[in-house]
Formats: C-alpha cells, sequence, structure tokens
C-alpha cells in the first residue's frame, strides 16, 4: 500500500471492489487471453451477482474485457459500446462454492483468433484483485508482476525446463506455484517474475513436449490500448 | 507509511521540516518514486477532485434511481439565500453531495479514502482554496497530510466498511480533511493532529448499513456529515480546543470498536437502515427496476 491508494486512484464510481476491480478483471483477463476478446460468457457469483447490478459490475467489466482503465468515463457506455463492435456478452448467476471470495466472477472468452480461456478472479478489496483459477486448474496472482502460467503434463522435468530457462533470460522468481488435478494429470505452475520474460522465450516453451499451453501476463503489453483505438 | 502520528510530528520536528514532507519523503523511499514524479501524481489527484466537483450532472439518477439530483436541490435553496448553515458550511455540504452522488452514479472520482467516502476530502478542500484563495500547490501540500493521517489509519486500524464499520470510511475521511484544514489555515504539527483525533471521535461507532447493498443510502448523505464535521473541527482545533485522547489512541480505539461490531452492520446491508421496512422494501424495489 502507498499514499496513492490513500487518496486515489482516480475512478469511475461507485465502488473500488465492485466496480474498479472489475475493471482490473476484465483488463488481465483479456491480456491473458493474448487477443481481443470476440464473446464473454460472464458468470457472477455471490455479491458480484446480488449487487453487481447496481455496482455496474457488470459494465465494468466488460470495459476492461475491451481494455478500458478504471478510471475510463465510458465504463457506463461499455455495454452499447461492445454491441457496436460486435462483441457478444452474456450474463448469469453462479454459484462457486463456499470456498470462493464473495466479489467473484467467471469468464469464458473466446478471442479474435480463436482461442479460448477460462477464468475465475476475484476482487478482494481496495480494488485489489486475485486472478484464482484458469481453465478449470488453480491460479493464485495478482496481476501486479509479470506472470507466467504453464500448464504441461505432471511428469518429472518440466519445472527444471521452465526455471533454467528464467534463469538464463535473467528473470528472478517472486513466487512460484504448483497444482495438479492427480498425479500424471495436468499440472499448472504461475511463476511471478520481477522482471519481464522475453517473448521468444515464452513461444520456445510452448514448442517443449509435454507442456499444453503458456499464457503470460506482461505488463509491457499496450494495456493502455482500448480495442479499436490503437489495434 | 508511517504507523502513527506522533512518529510523523517527531520526525518534522526533528527535522525542521513541514508534515507534508516527511509524508511525500517517505512514500517516495517505499514506492522508488522521485519526488517530481510524486508530486505530479499528487497534483493529478487534486486535478481530478476539482473535476469531480465541476462536472456534476444534475440529472443524473444512479442505476437503482435511490439517488441523484439532491445537490442541485440543495445549490438552489443555497442560492436563494434560504439556508441557515453560512457560506463556508452550506457550500462544503453542496460539493460533498455533488461528488457522491456523481460517484454513485458512474462518474469519476477520486477515492479519498474509499469511493464511497468521496465526497469528504474534496468538498472540504476545494471550498478551503476559494475561501482562502490559496495556490494549488499549497492544496497538493494538505493532500499529503490526509494521505498522511488516512495512512496510519490503515495501519492501525481500517479504511474499509466491510472491516470497520462506517466509522473507517466517512470517520476517516472526515479526520483526513480535518488535518488537512488545519494545514491550511497555519495550524502547527500538533493543531493538524488534534484536528483529526477531534474530528473521528465525532463519528466513531458510526455503522455501515447500506440499503442493497449499494453505495447509495444512506452513504451519499453521510459525505455531508463528515466534511461538515471535519469543518467544525478544524475550527476546534484553531481555536486551541485539544482532544483529551491523543489522535493515534483515537484510531486505536476505532480498530476495537470495528472489531466488535457485528457482520450484519459492516457492509453486507443486513442490518441498521438497511433492515428497516423502507429500507427492505426500496432494495425489493430496485432489484427489480434493475433486473
Amino acid at each position: 500500500m502507498n499514499i496513492f491508494d490513500i487518496v486515489g486512484p482516480v475512478m469511475v464510481g461507485p465502488s473500488s471492489s465492485h466496480t474498479a476491480g472489475a475493471v482490473r478483471i476484465g483488463r488481465v483477463s483479456r491480456k491473458l487471453l493474448g487477443s481481443s476478446v470476440a464473446a464473454a460468457r460472464i458468470g457472477l457469483h455471490g455479491s458480484f451477482r446480488d449487487t453487481g447490478k447496481g455496482h455496474g459490475t457488470d459494465r465494468a467489466l466488460v470495459a476492461g474485457l475491451m481494455g478500458m482503465a478504471v478510471d475510463a468515463p465510458d465504463i457506463p457506455r461499455s455495454l452499447d459500446i461492445a454491441a457496436a463492435r460486435g462483441m457478444e456478452v452474456s450474463f448469469e448467476g453462479v454459484d462457486l462454492g463456499d470456498q470462493v471470495h464473495p466479489n467473484s466472477v467467471r469468464l469464458n472468452l473466446t478471442g479474435q483468433d480463436g482461442r479460448e480461456l477460462e477464468v475465475v478472479a476475484a476482487s478482494v478489496g481496495a480494488g485489489r484483485i486475485m486472478i484464482t483459477e484458469l481453465d478449470g486448474l488453480e491460479a493464485g496472482f495478482s496481476g501486479l508482476t509479470p506472470t507466467l502460467i504453464v500448464h504441461n503434463v505432471d511428469q518429472p522435468g518440466h519445472v527444471a525446463e521452465v526455471t533454467s530457462m528464467l534463469q538464463h533470460k535473467s528473470v528472478n522468481i517472486a513466487t512460484m506455484q504448483l497444482h495438479r488435478s492427480g498425479r500424471g494429470g495436468n499440472a499448472v505452475m504461475v511463476i511471478e517474475c520481477d522482471q519481464e520474460v522475453p517473448p521468444q522465450a515464452v513461444q520456445w516453451l510452448e514448442h517443449l513436449e509435454g507442456i499444453t499451453k503458456v499464457t503470460y501476463y506482461s505488463l509491457l503489453e499496450p494495456a493502455e490500448c482500448v480495442d479499436g483505438e490503437a489495434e | 507509511m508511517y504507523g502513527s502520528l506522533e512518529e510523523i510530528v517527531r520526525i518534522a520536528q526533528e527535522d525542521g521540516k513541514p508534515l507534508w514532507e516527511v509524508v511525500l519523503e517517505e512514500d517516495c523511499k517505499e514506492s522508488a518514486l522521485s519526488r517530481e514524479d510524486s508530486l505530479a501524481r499528487m497534483g493529478a489527484m487534486w486535478q481530478a477532485m476539482k473535476d469531480s466537483d465541476a462536472e456534476y450532472d444534475p440529472e443524473l439518477r444512479s442505476a437503482s434511481g435511490m439517488v441523484g439530483t439532491d445537490a442541485a436541490k440543495l445549490a438552489a435553496r443555497k442560492e436563494a439565500g434560504q439556508l441557515l448553515s453560512g457560506g463556508f458550511v452550506s457550500s462544503v455540504s453542496v460539493r460533498a453531495l455533488k461528488i457522491a452522488e456523481s460517484n454513485a452514479c458512474m462518474k469519476r472520482i477520486v477515492a479519498s479514502p474509499t469511493a464511497g467516502s468521496c465526497g469528504v476530502v474534496p468538498a472540504c478542500l476545494i471550498t478551503a482554496q476559494e475561501k482562502l484563495g490559496l495556490s494549488d500547490q499549497k492544496m497538493v501540500e494538505a493532500l499529503y497530510v490526509s494521505a498522511g493521517i488516512g495512512g496510519v489509519i490503515a495501519i492501525r486500524a481500517s479504511l474499509s466498511g466491510a472491516e470497520g464499520g462506517c466509522q473507517a470510511e466517512i470517520g476517516s475521511a472526515s479526520a483526513m480533511a480535518a488535518g488537512a484544514l488545519a494545514y491550511l489555515q497555519g495550524g502547527s504539527p500538533d493543531e493538524v493532529c488534534h484536528a483529526a483525533a477531534l474530528a473521528l471521535k465525532g463519528l466513531l461507532g458510526l455503522v455501515c448499513d447500506p440499503v442493497a447493498g449499494l453505495v447509495e443510502v444512506p452513504c451519499v448523505k453521510r459525505n455531508v456529515i463528515g466534511s461538515v464535521n471535519a469543518v467544525t473541527s478544524a475550527d476546534m482545533a484553531m481555536a486551541g480546543i485539544r482532544s483529551k485522547i491523543p489522535a493515534d489512541q483515537v484510531f486505536d480505539a476505532m480498530r476495537s470498536i470495528g472489531r466488535t461490531m457485528p457482520s450484519d452492520l459492516r457492509e453486507t446491508g443486513k442490518g441498521g437502515l438497511a433492515a428497516t421496512p423502507a429500507g427492505v422494501q426500496m432494495a425489493s424495489c430496485c432489484g427489480s427496476c434493475m433486473a
């Protein structure tokens, strides 16, 4: 926390958790998808489901999915803007269980390039967020640092491949989590980094045997660009 | 950020620096921000606060329909010279309503410390600049004073209604504004602390009981009491009135009160005003309007 969390941020109201946090979830998810969003099925859970309409959570999520920032004056009109751009958006109330944060959402996204991604995320207070699940596997990162997410078959050697690549590229690991569906099943590494991972290194990982999917969240990408403007 | 106002005051006295400078330097150190960048960023916050006041739209209503248009009513009676409160307090009240209503209507505001309490600090500071003829640079300094006070509260207690009730949001905003108002009138570091302490003491125990769980009823109008309370607290402190309980201990009291507050009264929309027949009826009505 710094003093600009106390006086600030500049944001579109009414709620830092239900509005600003929702915009951030949309923005981070769009970057994880790696392309503009063609279609989004949005499942609202808990307080997002019960009070989201009055807090503009629906409009905030869609604004974020189009790349808008938390203070974009167009947030209240985001559903109309999305419709005009041909982005397919649907909403439903969902119950993600007792274990998830009350301000949670499940996003099923399809990119312009056909790539699909399922994200479960929570707005955990004061506009801060947590991505808790990617494609059905546990995650747990904030979107405040560059993050590498590697899905692989649960077998020996993949962690070493990834970490030695990071060492080779002089990238320091801030946090690292490992999860798997079961022995020998699907596994995921979530690695928050102190430096950016070079794009060619990310691509190299994708071609390794046993690695099924690589997702990279960069702080460098044109995060500020809004669909249709900078793209 | 510092963990006590006592420490900030001590450093200011030892180093012979104004309070705001101590807050600025500590934050630059922690977040690796240059002094120039920090000042520019705080300057942008100040500009955004003034914009949030200037861009009020008297036609707008919130998505639920529960709030909007009230600031214009108060402004009209003020223009007609019919308000009992004097010029300064009535201007503060109108601005607090304007900015808090704008927040509920999805306009751009500065969370200070939260979106729900976003009207208090700008209402007090913009009106003070007008009355005292102060430069924008001076106002930016006052925002560092506010941030320093809010930072100590965040560390010792909480700034979230879900954790500490409304006292943590409107109460904290009121303390931040009162300290800044004392600073702008040439108050000493001690007077700044007493203003903040007096302001928060007046709002201790305030619960967070929003109708339908939305940042609207009673949040918008509580921005008015938060800002008026800041003005009278700063006046008392500048008159030489002292808070018998030091500011840091008032913050600690707020934390312990927040911890004993039942969850029905901490932003869940289940107790207090939210549970009144009128509150329940509005919640069911706005639920169907919005569906």
